[in-house]
């Protein structure tokens, strides 16, 4: 599993989320330096590439799937990494942001407070943006997730366990640390 | 009443009976009825008037004789003649030949005979032949001649010895030895103890129970009143479901005939024995049927069932001994008492001694209610007595007891019927309901149907059961819509194995065997479904496959 | 004790003195050996429904719940093999797909036994597609709320307001996937008059179906109070 410079191939995506995990992944604060030894990043919302690349060893993804755009581009990801990571409670079990589920009509319902109810100028609802989909889901409902990482955020320190057993061949053990919330 | 009033009822009755030379039997019991049973009644009594011969021919409403497809049915004896489909203008046909001529009207007779070769009737020795709603009938048959025997030259122990000895086993479903049962509650010393018998049949296509309750109840109360004795109760509980009518009030009927003659209640037959039954009606919940279930439905609360130890026998109704028996193991005690233990012992095979009835339902040729001798083959039941599939067409499955049953493919039909081999198989004895599937049928959406029944039938109190059975079916449901995935088929086996192991009560341990059966004998049509988005059977997809058309 | 009612079982291979009358899960605890547990709650009666607290005993294929399975001479009990930490780990995976269980806007985030317990075992992921049908929320009490959404069915709030408080205003309605714990006859909380208003089933519930609105979780969550309520048993 190594790219350029003896590196493997490293992206982070976010989807429908908060980037509440790429801060906690950045929170890692200057242990992030031993991690960033061995990874080159790729395609991340942290740098300007606007094409996801072929051939990623490792690919942390933020956020459920809640858009039309998402979820093609979550398929393309699937198909060029080797290794993918699901991260933060989002990615993993849909979080709040399946909450519109249990709504008749939910993206309609949430677009309709979003964007009508709540507006105090010229309500309208965008067209111009990916098209909500009926139901908000959870990575491993549309593709094959290889790891998990539960938490809203995760910690830090989980973070970094996982990244590093899994960037040195081992599988992280999750008993005791899936926290949930 | 004395033990010798009732031998001279019998004596009395037998002689009365034996002035007609024809008896017509006319069944009244829930498949019968809504076809005009009960005019049909009428229409013999008219035409027996009609023709003259009211005093050689006996006119009586009965029970089912099991052939519940060709409704009404007419059991005409002597010789065990069945007409069938008997409409008014028939019955005067048949009195006018039959009765009158002494010439049977061959067209409108039974023909399938193979249904009766094989069947051996214990339990349902009088199911159809006598009049449910009079006690004497039971009597002349031989009836509380069993109770007679214990109360009068046996004690409790040799009645518990006789039906230890005739190997009899729990033909609820489980298949608990009915001799080691009685014994448990027997040797407690806490008291009051209870006997409650289980006629909470809820499984869809099956009526055995209901049919022996509206067509011999006595034979259920004389059992009762024997295993009370055997275990020394002094209450009893028939607990019936509510959805069975004509049952309830053929048991309550029987009960208050029964009392009318001290067979239930104070110093029953002057022996000094007390035991009083009273009913008890269902509202409605398949869970009511399980052991502990019961129990709390009797007791006034939700029919939830609780883990096991304690089992009833130490700690059943109210805290007290309570020995719980099928109404069809009740059924099979007379017989046992008056032939003996060894007698019943012969029948069926060395470990599952006896008969078992059968709800014979699906693609059959002769569906009806059957009973067997344990140890035939399921190709037996099915092509001798069934007659085989419907329609000419091809067998595919068969589904062995109840929904929560298993299916079992062709290479399966040389199975003998007994708890061991079916369990072995995948399948239960359950509730004796037998649902023979032909090749038109999808056998996933065959899980999924009695899947979801469980899943409605659930109690809610455990997790495997309340949670896996539904994650169980919408698996299913997602593989039938061709969403699923091949690692759907791990799952479904993982969560099966999971529920049937982990749940609490038998509801749960065995609802997920259609699906677990499935995946074990009919893998390639899950795969077909999942990887081809094909379905064998051209069931599934169909709205799918309209919709491609109109693009 | 007398002597006669001593029970000698094996637990994970360690002899254990037990007595009479004991579950195999109050023989464990006595021995400091640990069962997980959910619907089970020191001072209430024993429900057996969680399934988590099961055991394998030997010489049986069949799983019994240490909550109300009592102990028995030579019973040699496995509270922790790998078929056992399987079936845990899916009934958490279960439990957590019933209902839409989102921790991070729950109140009872990090006060959570079933959170606890999912962390405990790495339930890291839902293996099976979560229900997304709304449930009830009843906020018509003064204080005491009941969100049906985060209920999991342990009935513990049922039996501590039959058991410990005598009232017996809560209990479950309906049956399988559709149970509900209600209020008296399925009625607005504020309706009720039998309910005194104890909140012992807020401090009883193991996650944030009930809880007393405007007060810190910690506060109504504290184990020590619960067990305070629950020792007052009888009293």
């Amino acid at each position: 599993m190594m790219g350029e410079l003896g590196k493997i191939n490293f992206a982070t995506v976010w989807l429908s989320g908060c980037s509440g995990c790429h801060m906690s992944f950045l929170d890692q604060d200057e242990q992030i330096l031993d991690l960033a030894q061995k990874i080159q990043l790729v395609y991340s919302p942290l740098m300007d590439a606007k094409i996801f690349p072929e051939n990623v060893d490792v690919t942390v993804v933020e956020g459920a799937i809640g858009n039309e755009e998402q979820l093609n581009l979550i398929k393309k990801i699937r198909k060029h990494t080797k290794i993918l990571i699901a991260i933060g409670d989002c990615a993993v079990t849909g979080n709040m942001v399946t909450l519109r589920n249990a709504l008749d009509d939910g993206a309609g319902a949430i677009l309709k407070r979003a964007y009508i109810e709540t507006a105090t100028k010229n309500p309208q609802i965008p067209n111009d943006v990916p098209k909500l989909l009926e139901r908000a889901r959870p990575l491993n409902e549309v593709i094959k997730v290889d790891y998990f990482i539960p938490g809203c955020p995760p910690s830090a320190h989980l973070i970094k366990y996982v990244l590093t057993e899994i960037i040195s061949g081992r599988t992280p053990n999750m008993e005791g640390k899936a926290k949930y919330g | 009443m004395k033990p010798e009033d009732i031998l001279r009822i019998a004596r009395e009755e037998t002689e009365k009976q034996g002035f007609y030379k024809y008896r017509i039997n006319i069944c009244c019991s829930s498949g019968c009825l809504p076809f005009g049973a009960l005019n049909l009644l009428k229409a013999f009594e008219n035409a027996v008037k009609k023709f003259g011969v009211e005093s050689e021919c006996k006119v009586a409403r009965a029970g089912c004789p099991g052939t519940c497809s060709v409704g009404p049915v007419v059991l005409l004896e002597p010789g065990g003649y069945i007409y069938q489909n008997v409409t008014p203008e028939k019955a005067r046909e048949i009195v006018k030949s039959h009765i009158v001529a002494g010439i049977p009207v061959k067209e409108y007779l039974y023909a399938n005979e193979a249904f009766f070769k094989k069947q051996l009737r214990l339990v349902l020795r009088n199911a159809g032949k006598i009049n449910p709603m009079r006690i004497e009938d039971y009597i002349a048959a031989g009836g509380y001649q069993a109770l007679i025997k214990c109360l009068t030259k046996m004690t409790p122990k040799e009645v518990i010895d006789e039906i230890t000895a005739s190997g009899l086993r729990g033909r609820g479903g489980a298949g608990f030895p009915t001799g080691q049962k009685w014994n448990f509650v027997a040797r407690e010393k806490n008291t009051p103890k209870y006997v409650v018998a289980n006629l909470d049949e809820g499984d869809p296509g099956v009526f055995a129970n209901r049919t022996l309750a509206e067509a011999d109840p006595h034979s259920i109360i004389e059992g009762m009143i024997i295993s009370a004795y055997a275990v020394g109760a002094e209450q009893g509980y028939i607990y019936v479901r509510a959805e069975y009518p004509l049952a309830v009030n053929t048991l309550r009927e029987a009960l208050r005939q029964a009392k009318a003659m001290n067979l239930i209640g104070e110093n029953i037959l002057e022996s000094g024995f007390n035991f009083n039954i009273e009913l008890r009606l269902g509202a409605g919940a398949f869970i009511a049927g399980e052991e502990t279930g019961i129990l709390a439905s009797i007791e006034g609360r939700r029919a939830t069932p609780r883990p096991r130890p304690p089992y009833p026998a130490t700690s059943g109704l109210w805290g007290k001994p309570t020995l719980i028996n099928n109404v069809e193991t009740l059924a099979n005690v007379p017989p046992i008492i008056l032939n003996g233990g060894d007698w019943f012992a012969k029948i069926g095979t060395p470990k599952c001694t006896g008969t078992k009835c059968f709800s014979l339902t699906g693609k059959v040729n002769n569906p009806g209610l059957i009973e067997v001798p344990m140890g035939i083959t399921l190709r037996e039941v099915i092509f001798e007595i069934g007659g085989g599939i419907l329609r000419g067409r091809k067998f595919k499955a068969v589904l062995v007891g109840g929904p929560s049953g298993g299916c079992l493919p062709e290479s399966m039909l040389g199975l003998p019927i007994d708890y061991e081999s079916l369990t072995k198989a995948g399948a239960i004895m359950g509730s004796g309901g037998i649902v023979v599937i032909d090749d038109t049928a999808c056998m996933v959406d065959t899980a999924w149907f009695f899947t979801d029944f469980c899943v409605d039938e659930s109690c809610g109190k455990c997790v495997p059961c309340r949670v896996g059975l539904l994650k169980i079916r919408n698996i299913l449901e997602r593989i039938m819509k061709g969403e699923g995935k091949m690692d759907d088929i791990d799952l479904l086996e993982e969560l099966g194995v999971y529920v049937r192991d982990a749940s609490l009560c038998g509801l749960g341990q065995t609802a997920p065997n259609p699906t677990l059966t499935t995946l074990r004998y009919f893998r390639d049509e899950y795969v077909a479904h999942i990887s081809e988005k094909r379905c064998p059977a051209g069931k599934c997809f169909k709205e799918q496959a309209s919709l491609e058309v109109k693009e | 004790m007398s002597v006669s009612s001593v029970v000698k079982i094996k637990i994970d291979g360690v002899e254990v003195t037990a007595y009479e009358g004991d579950t195999i899960l109050s023989a464990a605890k006595r021995a400091s050996i640990y069962i997980p547990t959910l619907c089970y709650l020191d001072g209430l009666s024993s429900y057996g429904g969680c399934r988590l607290c099961i055991v394998e005993v030997k010489g049986s294929p069949k799983l019994f719940p240490s909550c109300t399975t009592p102990v028995s001479n030579g019973m040699e009990i496995i509270t922790n093999s790998e078929r056992l930490r399987k079936f845990r780990k899916l009934t958490l995976g279960l439990i957590l797909s019933e209902k839409p269980h989102i921790c991070s806007i729950c109140v009872a985030n990090g006060h959570c036994e079933l959170q606890d317990l999912a962390k405990e075992f790495g339930v890291d992921h839902l293996r099976v597609e979560r229900e997304w049908t709304a449930h009830k929320i009843d906020l018509t009490h003064d204080f005491l709320v009941i969100d049906h959404n985060r209920c999991i069915l342990c009935a513990r709030c049922i039996r501590a307001c039959d058991e410990i408080e005598g009232v017996h205003v809560l209990d479950m309605k309906m049956r399988g996937k559709d149970s509900q714990v209600i209020v008296d006859m399925d009625e607005d909380w504020a309706s009720s008059r039998s309910c005194t208003s104890c909140r012992k089933c807020a401090r009883v519930c193991p996650v944030g179906a009930i809880y007393v609105r405007d007060k810190p979780f910690s506060e109504i969550k504290d184990k020590e109070m619960a067990k305070f309520i629950l020792s007052r048993r009888g009293l």
